[in-house]
C-alpha cells in the first residue's frame, strides 16, 4: 500500500459505498453461485434441511434484535437528559415482565434444540443401502477408496441420488472432512474411524475442505466430489477410476497420478519453493542432503523418496512428507517417475 | 449507599493536605514494589492494553494477507504463527486478566469500602506470576516459532517441531496468577465489605467479579493439568493424547474445553459488571431486576462448567453427549438473554445522558445481542455440523468477545479514567472514536458471518475465490478499526498530560469509589465508610411518582 492517507480513505469509502450499493439494491446474487439465495449452494437433502433451520433461527434472531435494539433506541430518544435534575422513576422490577421474557425464550429454545437434535440424528445414522467409500486424510491431501473395486484415486466420484457413507480416519494429525455444498463435516482422527455420510441431488463439482488445522498446507488441503449420473458413475468405475492409464504414456499418466495423488499441495512444477522442492529440472541433478551429503536424483532416489520418503531429505526441507508405499501400484510408481523425468 | 458518609471518614476533597493522591510519591522503586491495589490495577492496565495492541497489529496483518486469495504477502508458516500469536495473546494476555486484573484490582476494594485487598503481596506477587509468563509465553511464539494455534490440538502440538514446552509453560505460569487474582478477591469480598454493605447491596460488578473468580479458582488448575500432562508427552513419551504413543487425541480437547469454555465466561462476566454499573450511572436508574442479574451471573457461572462439549460436536464425541452439551449451552442462554432485556429495561423512565461511557454501554447491548443470538446457532446441532470451524465462529466469538467484553472495558476505561488518573478525556474525540470503532467492527465481523455461513473455513492462509468479496470488506473494517482503537489510544494518553483536571465526582456516582477523593488517596479512605442503602440510589430518583419505597 504506497497510496496516501487521502486516497487510502477514498478506497475505504468507495468501498463501503460499494458494499451497501450490493447489498441494498444489486443483493449479493451475482457474487453467489446461482440459485443460492444468501446461502452457498446446496446440493443435498441434508443441506436444504440445515438451511432450513439456520433460516428458522435467522428469522427469529432478526425479530427479537429489532425488539431488543428498537426498545433501547427508543428509551435512549424519549428519555433522553432534558434537564440536569431530570426526576427517573424508583421502578426496579417487575415479577410479571422477568418471568414473561425469561419463559417465552427458554420455550422457543426448547423447540430450536429439538428441531437441531432431530436433524442430527438424521445426519448421524447413514441408511443400510448407502455406497461405501473409505477416505484417507494425511498432510495435506484426501486419498479415496472404494474396497468394492480396488479403486483408489483423489477425486471422489459419486452418483446422484444415492446416499453415500464415507468411513474416514487419518494418517497423522486430526483433520475434519468440510463439504460446504453438503452442509456436513466431521473430524477424521489418527486413532479411530469417524463416519459421514450425504444424499446428493444435484449433478456437479463441489469442494472438499480441511476444516481442522493441520500445520503449513492447511488451506491448500482440498479436493472434489464430482456427483455424476449413474451411468457415469459405472463407466468411471468400470474403468478402474480413471486411473487405469489405458491409452496414456507413461508420461502422461504420470502427469495425471502427480495431480490425482496430491503431490500437487506441496510440489510445483515451474520451479517455486512450497512445502517441499520444485520437481522441475530435478532429475538427473546432484542435491545436498539435509545431513550435507550429496546425492544424485535419479530413479532409484526417486523410488526412495517416495516409499521412504523421510530417508534423505533435501537441505531446507522439513521431513513432512508422507509415505506413498501401498498406495501406488508398480505402474503408477514407475509413471510418476517418467513424468518427473519429463520436467526438463 | 453513600447518604451517612461524611467528609469526616472518607478522602473527600479537603482532605488532601495530610495525604497525597496515589499516584504521587516512592519514585519507581515504589511502584516496583508497590502493594497500593490502585497502582497495581494500573500496572496491569498498561501491560494489558500493551499487549492488546501488539494482538491488534497481529491481526490487521492477519487480515492485509487476506485482501487477496492468493497466499501472497506473508509465507503459510508465517500466517500460521500470527494467527497463533494473536490468539494466545489476546486471550491470555489481555482479555481474561483485561477487566478482573486492571479495573477489578482498582475498584474492588474502594467499592467495597476497604482499603485494599485482602492479601496485597499475593497480589503484587500475581501479578509479577503474570509479567513472567508473558515473557515465556511470548519468547515461545516469536523465538520458538509456536504454530498450534491457541488451542494447542494434539497431535498436533505433539509432533509439531516448534516450541510448544514453553509455550504451554508460559500458559501454566499465566494461571497462576489467575488463581492468585481469584482466591485474593473471594477472601476480599467475604471479609472485607464495608459496615452495612450487606450481599444484596454490593454494586453488581463486584458480584460479576465474585463469580469471575470463584469460575477463575476452580477451572484454572484444570488447564495447569492439561498443559502438565502435554509437557510430559512431549518430553518423556508418555503417550497420552498421541495415539502413536497409544493416547487419545480427543481427551486433550475434553481438558481443554473444561477449562476453556469456563474461562470464556471469566471474559465476558466482568463485562456484564461494567455495563451494569455504567447503564445505571447514565440513566440515573436503579438496576431492573438486581436479584435475577446478580443470581443470572451465579447461574451462568455454574453451567459454564457443563457445556465444553459444544465445542466437539463434530469430533467424533457420542451423539448422546452431544445431545446433552447442546441442551445444557440451550440452559444458558436464558440467564444471558434475562440481563440483556434487563439493561434494556433499566433505560425506561430514566435521565439518559451519551456520554462515551454510556455510547460504549449502549454498542454493548447491540453487538452482544448479535453475539448472544449468533451463538444459538452454533448450539444447534445440525446447523453447527455445517458452522463448526468456520468464520460463523471466528464471528461469533470476536462479537461476544471483542463486541461484548473489549468494548465493555472501553467503556470502563472511559467512565472510570477520571477516577484513575485525575483527568477528564476529549468527550468530542471519545465519540468520534466510538463511532469509528462501531462502524469497523461491524464490517470486518459481520462479513465473517457470510463468509462462515457459505463455508469459508477457519485458519486458513489462502482461500477460494469465490469469498473474495467478504474477506475485502473485513479487511476494510478491520482497518477503520484500527484507527479508532489507535485515536482512542491518542486522547487517553494526551488527557493524562494535558487532560483538563476531573472533579471529584464527575458522573455523579453514588457507590463508595465515588465518594473519596479523585484520584483516591493512598489508604482509599479516611477512616471506614458505613453504608445504608442499595448500591443505585441515585439523587434524581422520584419515589413519590410510583408509590414506591426506597429500598
Amino acid at each position: 500500500m504506497e497510496s496516501s492517507g487521502f486516497e487510502q480513505l477514498y478506497r475505504i469509502v468507495g468501498f463501503i459505498l460499494e458494499l451497501l450499493y450490493r447489498l441494498l439494491l444489486g443483493g449479493v446474487a451475482h457474487a453467489v453461485p446461482k440459485g443460492a439465495g444468501g446461502f452457498y449452494r446446496a446440493a443435498s437433502e441434508e443441506a436444504s434441511r440445515v438451511d432450513t433451520l439456520f433460516n428458522f433461527i435467522l428469522w427469529l434472531s432478526v425479530f427479537f434484535f429489532v425488539l431488543i435494539i428498537g426498545a433501547m433506541v427508543y428509551f435512549v430518544i424519549r428519555y433522553r437528559r432534558k434537564t440536569p435534575d431530570q426526576k427517573t422513576s424508583p421502578l426496579h422490577g417487575n415479577k410479571t415482565v422477568e418471568v414473561v421474557w425469561a419463559v417465552v425464550p427458554a420455550v422457543l429454545l426448547v423447540i430450536i434444540f429439538f428441531w437441531g437434535f432431530k436433524d442430527f440424528m438424521d445426519l448421524s445414522v447413514p441408511p443400510r443401502d448407502s455406497i461405501d467409500i473409505r477416505v484417507t486424510g494425511q498432510k495435506w491431501s484426501w486419498t479415496f477408496d472404494y474396497p468394492k473395486d480396488g479403486i483408489n484415486t483423489s477425486e471422489l466420484v459419486v452418483p446422484v441420488d444415492r446416499p453415500v457413507k464415507l468411513t474416514m480416519s487419518s494418517m497423522d494429525v486430526i483433520h475434519s472432512f468440510y463439504l460446504p455444498a453438503f452442509r456436513v463435516k466431521r473430524d477424521v482422527l489418527p486413532n479411530r474411524y469417524t463416519v459421514i455420510w450425504f444424499h446428493p441431488t444435484a449433478v456437479g463439482e463441489y469442494e472438499v475442505l480441511c476444516a481442522e488445522y493441520c500445520g503449513t498446507a492447511h488451506s491448500k488441503m482440498m479436493a472434489t466430489v464430482k456427483v455424476v449420473s449413474e451411468k457415469a458413475y459405472t463407466d468411471w468405475i468400470d474403468s478402474g477410476g480413471g486411473l487405469s492409464g489405458k491409452g496414456m504414456s507413461s508420461a502422461e499418466f504420470g502427469k495425471v497420478l502427480f495431480k490425482a495423488k496430491g503431490c500437487t499441495a506441496c510440489h510445483t512444477v515451474d520451479g517455486s519453493k512450497l512445502t517441499g522442492p520444485s520437481m522441475k529440472g530435478i532429475y538427473d541433478k546432484m542435491e545436498t542432503m539435509a545431513d550435507g551429503k550429496q546425492v544424485k536424483v535419479d530413479d532409484n532416489y526417486l523410488r526412495e523418496s517416495l516409499m521412504q520418503p523421510n530417508e534423505k531429505v533435501v537441505k531446507g526441507y522439513q521431513p513432512v512428507m508422507p509415505t506413498y508405499s501401498g498406495r501406488l501400484k508398480e505402474k503408477q510408481t514407475n509413471a510418476i517417475i517418467d513424468y518427473i523425468k519429463s520436467l526438463k | 449507599m453513600s447518604s451517612d458518609v461524611t467528609k469526616e471518614n472518607t478522602g473527600g476533597e479537603d482532605h488532601g493536605h495530610d495525604e497525597g493522591n496515589y499516584l504521587q510519591g516512592g519514585g519507581v522503586l515504589g511502584w516496583i514494589f508497590t502493594k497500593d491495589h490502585k497502582r497495581i490495577g494500573l500496572m496491569y492496565l498498561v501491560s494489558i492494553l500493551t499487549f492488546f495492541m501488539v494482538g491488534g497489529l497481529l491481526a490487521i496483518g492477519i487480515r492485509m494477507e487476506l485482501i487477496t486469495p492468493a497466499g501472497d504477502m506473508f509465507s503459510a508458516d508465517t500466517y500460521n504463527k500470527m494467527f497463533t500469536l494473536h490468539g494466545a495473546l489476546m486471550i491470555f494476555l489481555f482479555i481474561i486478566p483485561s477487566i478482573p486484573a486492571s479495573l477489578g484490582n482498582f475498584l474492588l476494594p474502594l467499592q467495597l469500602g476497604a482499603k485494599d485487598v485482602a492479601f496485597p503481596r499475593i497480589n503484587l506477587a500475581s501479578f509479577y506470576i503474570y509479567v513472567v509468563g508473558a515473557i515465556i509465553l511470548l519468547y515461545s511464539i516469536i523465538v520458538g516459532t509456536m504454530d498450534t494455534g491457541w488451542t494447542f490440538y494434539t497431535p498436533y502440538s505433539t509432533e509439531t517441531t516448534s516450541a510448544v514446552i514453553p509455550a504451554t509453560l508460559g500458559v501454566f505460569v499465566l494461571g497462576f496468577s489467575s488463581i492468585f487474582t481469584g482466591l485474593n478477591f473471594i477472601v476480599t469480598v467475604h471479609k472485607m465489605r464495608a459496615p452495612g454493605l450487606t450481599w444484596n447491596r454490593m454494586p453488581l460488578f463486584i458480584w460479576a467479579i465474585y463469580s469471575t473468580s470463584v469460575i477463575q479458582v476452580l477451572a484454572t488448575p484444570v488447564l495447569a493439568i492439561t498443559l502438565l500432562l502435554l509437557i510430559v508427552e512431549r518430553s518423556l513419551g508418555i503417550g497420552i493424547f498421541d495415539p502413536a504413543m497409544g493416547g487419545d487425541p480427543v481427551l486433550f480437547q475434553h481438558f481443554f474445553w473444561f477449562y476453556s469454555h469456563p474461562a470464556v465466561y471469566i471474559m465476558i462476566l466482568p463485562a456484564f459488571g461494567v455495563i451494569s454499573e455504567m447503564i445505571t450511572c447514565y440513566s440515573r436508574k436503579r438496576i431492573f431486576g438486581y436479584g435475577a442479574i446478580a443470581l443470572s451471573s451465579i447461574a451462568i457461572a455454574v453451567i459454564s462448567f457443563l457445556v465444553w462439549g459444544h465445542h466437539m460436536f463434530v469430533s467424533g464425541q457420542s451423539e448422546l453427549a452431544a445431545m446433552v452439551f447442546s441442551f445444557l449451552t440451550f440452559a444458558v442462554a436464558v440467564p444471558t438473554a434475562i440481563k440483556v432485556f434487563s439493561w434494556v429495561a433499566t433505560l425506561y423512565k430514566g435521565s439518559i445522558v451519551l456520554t462515551t461511557g454510556m455510547i460504549y454501554t449502549l454498542q454493548f447491548i447491540f453487538l452482544f445481542t448479535i453475539g448472544g443470538l449468533t451463538g444459538i446457532f452454533l448450539g444447534t446441532l445440525s446447523v453447527d455440523v455445517h458452522l463448526h470451524d468456520t468464520y460463523f465462529v471466528v464471528a461469533h466469538f470476536h462479537y461476544v468477545m471483542m463486541g461484548g467484553t473489549v468494548i465493555a472495558f472501553l467503556g470502563a476505561l472511559h467512565h472510570w479514567w477520571p477516577k484513575m488518573t485525575g483527568r477528564m478525556y476529549s468527550e468530542k474525540w471519545g465519540r468520534v472514536a466510538s463511532a469509528l470503532v462501531f462502524i469497523g467492527f461491524n464490517l470486518t465481523f459481520l462479513s465473517q458471518f457470510i463468509l462462515g455461513n457459505r463455508g469459508m473455513p477457519r485458519r486458513y492462509h489462502e482461500y477460494l475465490d469465490r469469498f473474495t468479496f467478504w474477506h475485502q470488506a473485513s479487511t476494510v473494517g478491520s482497518k477503520i478499526l484500527g484507527i479508532g482503537l489507535f485515536i482512542v489510544l491518542f486522547y487517553l494518553l494526551h488527557s493524562v498530560f494535558k487532560g483538563r483536571k476531573s472533579e471529584q465526582n464527575p458522573w455523579g456516582g453514588v457507590s463508595l469509589e465515588w465518594v473519596t477523593a479523585t484520584p483516591p488517596i493512598t489508604h482509599n479512605f479516611h477512616g471506614i465508610p458505613t453504608v445504608d442503602a442499595g448500591p443505585y440510589e441515585f439523587p434524581e430518583i422520584d419515589y413519590s411518582a410510583e408509590g414506591e419505597e426506597k429500598e
